[in-house]
């Protein structure tokens, strides 16, 4: 077992060692609570050590293919190159997403052994936590489009049984049934796409397709179906109303893996764009839609947000409006796609802005929710106007409220700042009222923040919530991590996105070498 | 749920052998005929709701246990992923049984030919495993089904 080999098959193990554990769960709880919690501790770290191991090598050395079931390459004896096979391909914007999600699920399940310990088959419940990670992995790997159909689906299931996990409480089955419903008509629609480029193309290989792809009337329904059920997926305008349903209801370290479920559903959706159609679909109109997506989104979640009553559904409304910073960074790089001198003189930087925006979120929504549970925790609502004067008993998690409240608001020096800055510069120079939107956008975050915060941490304190005392250290951990996190990515922005982003963006824009690199020139 | 007549339960003694056979058949010849694990299992787990529903789901979990299931549901589960580790030496899910010799280890012969049993390495070892997981788990949603069924027509209350 020398790191070599362990290089070589790693992206195999980080799909089937969580299989193997999730499957493994309902046996290992005959050992008592302790070894099962230990058990799904253990795997989420191996999983993370993996994940970074391999993302340094991607990042270093270029991406890596996996074969499964045959030996490596594509390449018969008589030299045929075969674009039949299920593949694994990690490029730098897989192992970027895989990075995201494997911190997520680390914290996720650091904070859950204690915030869940009342609840009943926690086997179920880390089982399906292990399944949305493989589900997540499974997206952010494949070079297969069908097989990023199944681990949707994978995702999808997974995270409906999560979000109904507390049945007790009576709307975990309604948010549950609408996310179901959003995630088979999305889920359809991607298969339904699948199969107009299958019976053109006789190949379901990203690679080879995007080699073939002709942009015909049919590859354009194509486009469109995709475009829809992942814009769906990710919680954009007009179909964010299943995201603060969903959200709100889910335990807390489920909201925070479905904010980094929505983010692969992002990926997805630049996946498609950039690598599968890229250069050879009509640019200008594609980047325009996402444009236009992401500012109704930014707009729309917004303006939701500030008058909500419960707190975790006014941070799950600034979470949709959230996804709109990446659909217009990335959506105005890619409409320069075609257009090589200004793509290098901005459409890059926004298209990096837009993924290290993505990184910052998934950590500044995550400590957002975690506080979120954290509260609900120890006085048992989620309604703001209950609450009051908590900053006494609940120090730590008032000042990572805070941090992450200024870091979602996009205020030096937290991380959201360092990407929306990167944002506004670029998109300013391709269309100034964007920019405009989107500082508007950051005020009025800023302003629903604050309302929350005062709500919940400032005033006198409340005679009801005297026994109220700080939440137990597992939970804190979870949370100082992901701020620790904010903090040293807002103070250290450049440092994260020339080690980080630029990889991950250089990958994910150059479509000619993930063809290239799997099927060979 | 509750017990039916006399001559439901009579047919369904008389069915049980034959659909079993058939399911298990299916399960087995897996890589040589259309159908596989799933679909065998589907077949074996209808076999077994036609017992639940003839003779009931109370009596029907008397003899069969719902954590039992749940354990098997997850040998097979763990049956397959573990096969599909066996073959790391050479990447994930490679058939390291297929043309050795031994367990399903022969090579097919050529031509047309009735379907020799004995082929396709891990192949059938792993339609096993996913007809366990599916007959288990097919079984035991049903029989979860059942008995609440039962226990709502009781009048319980909907919060347990």
């Amino acid at each position: 077992m020398s790191i070599d080999w362990l290089l070589i098959h790693s992206p195999a193990l980080i799909i089937a060692v969580p299989l193997f554990a999730a499957f493994a769960m309902p046996l290992i709880k005959k050992l008592g609570n302790k070894t099962r919690n230990g058990v799904a501790l253990a795997t989420v770290l191996l999983i993370e050590i993996l994940v970074i191991m391999l993302a340094k090598d991607v990042f270093a050395s270029g991406a890596r293919s996996y074969v499964f079931g045959a030996e490596p390459g594509l390449t018969l004896p008589s030299g045929y190159i075969v674009p039949i096979r299920i593949l694994f391909h990690v490029d730098g914007m897989s192992a970027f997403m895989a990075i995201i999600s494997a911190t997520i699920a680390l914290v996720a399940v650091i904070y859950s052994l204690k915030f869940m310990e009342k609840e009943t088959a926690l086997d179920r419940y880390y089982l399906l936590l292990l399944l949305m990670m493989v589900g997540m992995f499974g997206m952010e790997f494949t070079a297969d489009l069908f097989n990023m159909f199944v681990f949707l689906e994978v995702l999808s299931i997974a995270s409906c049984g999560l979000v109904a996990y507390r049945i007790h409480l009576a709307d975990a089955p309604e948010g549950a049934l609408k996310f179901m419903v959003i995630s088979s008509i999305g889920a359809l629609m991607v298969l339904l796409a699948t199969g107009f480029l299958y019976g053109q193309y006789d190949a379901l290989n990203i690679a080879q397709l995007a080699k073939e792809l002709q942009f015909n009337f049919i590859d354009k329904i194509a486009l469109v179906l995709l475009l829809g059920a992942f814009a769906m997926k990710c919680g954009s305008f007009p179909m964010h109303q299943w995201v603060p349903d969903t959200y709100s209801v889910a335990p807390a370290p489920i909201s925070i893996l479905l904010v980094v479920s929505t983010q692969v559903s992002l990926y997805a959706l630049f996946r498609v764009v950039f690598t599968l159609y890229g250069i050879s679909s009509n640019v200008v109109v594609v980047g325009w839609y996402l444009i236009v997506l992401g500012l109704s989104t930014l707009f729309i979640g917004v303006t939701m947000a500030i008058p909500q009553k419960d707190i975790k559904r006014l941070i799950s409304y600034l979470g949709v409006s959230q996804i709109g910073y990446m659909l217009i960074a990335v959506g105005v790089g890619f409409s320069l796609f075609a257009n090589p001198v200004e793509f290098e003189i901005y459409g890059f930087r926004a298209i990096e802005g837009g993924i290290f925006q993505l990184i910052n979120d998934s950590m500044y929504m995550g400590l957002l929710f975690l506080v979120s549970g954290a509260l609900y925790y120890r006085i048992g609502t989620r309604n703001l106007d209950s609450m009051g004067g908590l900053a006494r008993p609940m120090k730590v998690t008032s000042i990572c409220f805070l941090i992450g409240s200024l870091a979602i608001a996009g205020i030096p020096p937290f991380n959201g700042f360092a990407s929306k800055f990167m944002i506004y510069e670029t998109v300013y120079r391709f269309n100034p009222i964007i920019s405009i939107v989107a500082m508007l956008v950051s005020v009025l975050t800023l302003a629903a923040m604050v309302r929350a915060f005062s709500a919940a941490f400032m005033g006198p304190s409340l005679p009801e919530f005297k026994e109220v005392r700080e939440v137990p250290k597992s939970m804190i951990l979870g949370m100082v991590i992901l701020a620790s996190m904010v903090v040293f990515f807002g103070l250290f922005p450049s440092l994260i996105v020339d080690n980080l982003v630029e990889p991950a963006v250089r990958a994910l824009i150059s479509r000619p070498s993930y063809i290239i690199s799997l099927l060979g020139g | 749920m509750s017990e039916m007549s006399k001559i439901v339960r009579s047919i369904s003694n008389l069915l049980l052998p034959f659909i079993l056979i058939y399911g298990f058949y299916i399960i087995l010849h897996g890589h040589l005929t259309p159908g596989g694990g799933f679909q065998g299992g589907a077949v074996v787990a209808s076999g077994l709701v036609m017992v639940l529903v003839a003779y009931g789901s109370e009596r029907f979990a008397s003899w069969v246990k719902e954590k039992h299931l749940s354990v098997l549901e997850s040998i097979g589960a763990l049956g397959f992923i573990s096969l599909a580790f066996l073959g790391l030496s050479t990447a994930f899910f490679y058939n390291f049984l297929a043309g050795k010799g031994g367990l399903f280890g022969d090579i097919p012969p050529e031509g047309s030919n009735p379907g020799a049993l004995n082929t396709a390495g891990t192949l059938p070892l792993m339609n096993l495993a996913v007809g366990l997981k599916v007959i288990a788990g097919l079984a035991s949603i049903v029989l979860v089904m059942g008995l609440a069924s039962h226990y709502f027509k009781q009048g319980g209350e909907n919060d347990t």
